[in-house]
């Protein structure tokens, strides 16, 4: 079902993006198998695929075969704050604290080959290849900056978002199933944030960048939980009457259920 | 069977909740209160945001000690007009302490004020209530007649102005120091996401001197309406109260409360207090430990805004 669906995507896919041809050697053609995922009351967690193929064209080497790919995924941004615990008179309370500003909250970066591998340090840390180069913007001060990776704030961050599945790095995870074409899995854990998710690849042979192309497909709530979430948001008010009512109507229950007389 | 919270963000299992809202039922049946202070940190356990905890439990209380109330109600055991003098402190407490929670929340140390007052109030009143159950079984064991309360005897409290006479509970006291009662409830209650019964039966017994017959059912009503005034405050300001949750909540609890009362009634008082005591203890004792020790990430993440 889901083959059936991606590759009828995939059909869409190509059809649209043929009509831009840039003068490049190479054209990168992607979709992934859904690009509405909802979430239902019985939601815990998905998984996407991502399928593509290389395509060249006339100037393209012909011998040129040893093509690398990096996929990154990244969720709708958020400001956050990461927030250090120390002691202080005998108790751990938090002290110091960094904020993230427009961070992704979900992040994923995958690739067919460790990222050392396929580009020289120089090329991932411009193309943003792995969660060390990805850019979080973080307020210092005065001043909207990234920091080194290896900061506390950040590599803590970085930790935490992926214990929670959130923030992760698979250097193994895209496969060609033939030289030209290739497929990844995008794993969505339980507590995926809702909204657009943008999907960028980057092809790379020899170390060098060859060219990118872009999809999305977004998170929804839908019936019952989209309805109950935007209520609570938008009308708070009767939403916090309508559940004192069912507290008073649940409790009112149970006293004419569990009547001893 | 898993079930996602629409404001949680997060998928539950429907049975795990249902049976701690049976379980926190039952032992707020039995002691008379509403259980809150077990309930807020047991959902904190299995992962929902401690705001989220706090502003639904408010919901889940409100059910309860509507339930008991409707039964104190029946058995004449309210006394409306001490009720209506605590609510008026109770609601401006109520209204006070959201805002401080609101506060708190923004400048990141709502965890650290929920947990200190965890580990201050229910040490404090687990240790005294545990204390005083344990003389009253001793007294009985040795055979020793419990002490009748001396009816004339004036405290300071009895000297204070505007008095009224509530005639239900056959007592003459100064409305100022039950206001102040209802005010610091109200404030408790929102802020840490309890109904403040434990805290409230106590306060009412020995320093209010009102009597046991209309002790529970009246703090029950003072409950009720903060919880219910709680649930809305949160609701409109923080957006936090997670209808699916407290549902399921309150399903499990009232029907835990039945079976916690039929009990309750069985274990003689001194003993109850002492159990009580004992679980409040136990309860602000865990909370101190956690502060103490070294946490075992020092680092924690919050959304502040923005999303997408």
């Amino acid at each position: 079902m889901i083959a059936r669906i991606s590759l009828a995507a995939l059909g869409v896919a190509l059809l649209s993006t043929t009509c831009a041809v840039p003068a490049r050697a190479e054209r990168l053609i992607a979709s992934v198998s859904n690009h509405r995922v909802t979430v239902t009351p019985n939601y815990s967690g998905e998984e996407l695929v991502l399928f593509g193929s290389v395509e060249k064209d006339a100037s393209t080497p012909a011998n040129r075969t040893n093509y690398d790919l990096v996929v990154t995924v990244a969720g709708p941004r958020a400001d956050m704050v990461t927030r250090r615990k120390e002691r202080k008179f005998g108790i751990w309370v938090n002290t110091d604290y960094r904020q993230f500003l427009k961070v992704p909250t979900y992040l994923a970066l995958f690739s067919n080959r460790p990222f050392d591998a396929l580009a020289s340090p120089e090329v991932e840390r411009r193309q943003q290849l792995g969660l060390n180069n990805v850019l979080l913007t973080q307020r210092v001060g005065p001043d909207y900056a990234d920091v080194v990776p290896n900061d506390a704030f950040r590599s803590a961050f970085v930790r935490l978002r992926s214990e929670h599945g959130l923030y992760r790095e698979e250097t193994s995870a895209v496969t060609f199933l033939t030289p030209t074409l290739f497929r990844t899995g995008i794993p969505l854990p339980a507590e995926v944030p809702i909204g657009t998710y943008d999907v960028e690849i980057k092809l790379f042979s020899d170390g060098h960048f060859l060219t990118r192309t872009e999809t999305a497909f977004e998170i929804v709530k839908v019936g019952f939980e989209q309805f109950v979430a935007t209520t609570a948001r938008q009308n708070g008010f009767v939403y916090g009457l309508v559940t004192a009512f069912m507290a008073l109507m649940t409790g009112w229950m149970a006293s004419i259920v569990f009547r001893k007389d | 069977m898993q079930l996602y919270l629409p404001i949680a963000d997060i998928p539950v299992n429907v049975f795990l909740i249902l049976a701690m809202g049976a379980a926190v039922g039952f032992v707020s049946g039995m002691f008379g209160i509403g259980g809150g202070f077990l309930m807020t940190p047991l959902l904190i356990f299995v992962g929902i945001a401690p705001a989220v905890a706090v502003a639904s439990v408010a919901s889940h209380i409100a059910a309860s000690s509507f339930s008991g109330a409707i039964s104190y109600w029946r058995r004449r055991a309210i006394d409306p007009a001490l009720a209506l003098v605590l609510l008026c402190g109770g609601t401006v407490g109520t209204a006070l302490g959201v805002w401080t929670f609101t506060l708190l929340r923004s400048l990141g140390q709502l965890d650290l004020m929920i947990a200190l007052s965890y580990v201050v109030l229910l040490s404090t009143t687990g240790a005294l209530m545990f204390w005083e159950g344990l003389r009253a079984i001793l007294r009985v064991r040795r055979g020793v007649a419990v002490p009748m309360r001396r009816s004339g005897s004036h405290g300071w409290i009895h000297g204070l102005p505007l008095k009224m006479r509530f005639k239900r509970s056959k007592i003459y006291l100064s409305v100022v120091p039950i206001v102040v009662v209802g005010l610091i409830i109200g404030f408790i209650g929102a802020v840490m996401g309890i109904g403040g019964g434990f805290i409230l039966i106590p306060i009412m017994i020995y320093l209010l001197r009102v009597p046991t017959s209309t002790v529970i059912g009246t703090s029950m009503v003072l409950t009720l309406v903060t919880m219910v005034f709680a649930t809305m405050l949160h609701a409109v300001t923080n957006h936090l109260v997670d209808a699916v949750l407290a549902l399921i909540l309150m399903v499990g609890g009232v029907t835990g409360a039945q079976f916690g009362a039929r009990a309750g009634q069985k274990i003689r008082g001194e003993h109850l207090r002492l159990l009580l005591g004992l679980l409040i203890l136990a309860v602000g004792i865990r909370f101190a430990i956690e502060l103490v020790i070294q946490p075992d990430d020092l680092f924690t993440i919050r959304e502040t805004g923005g999303t997408g």
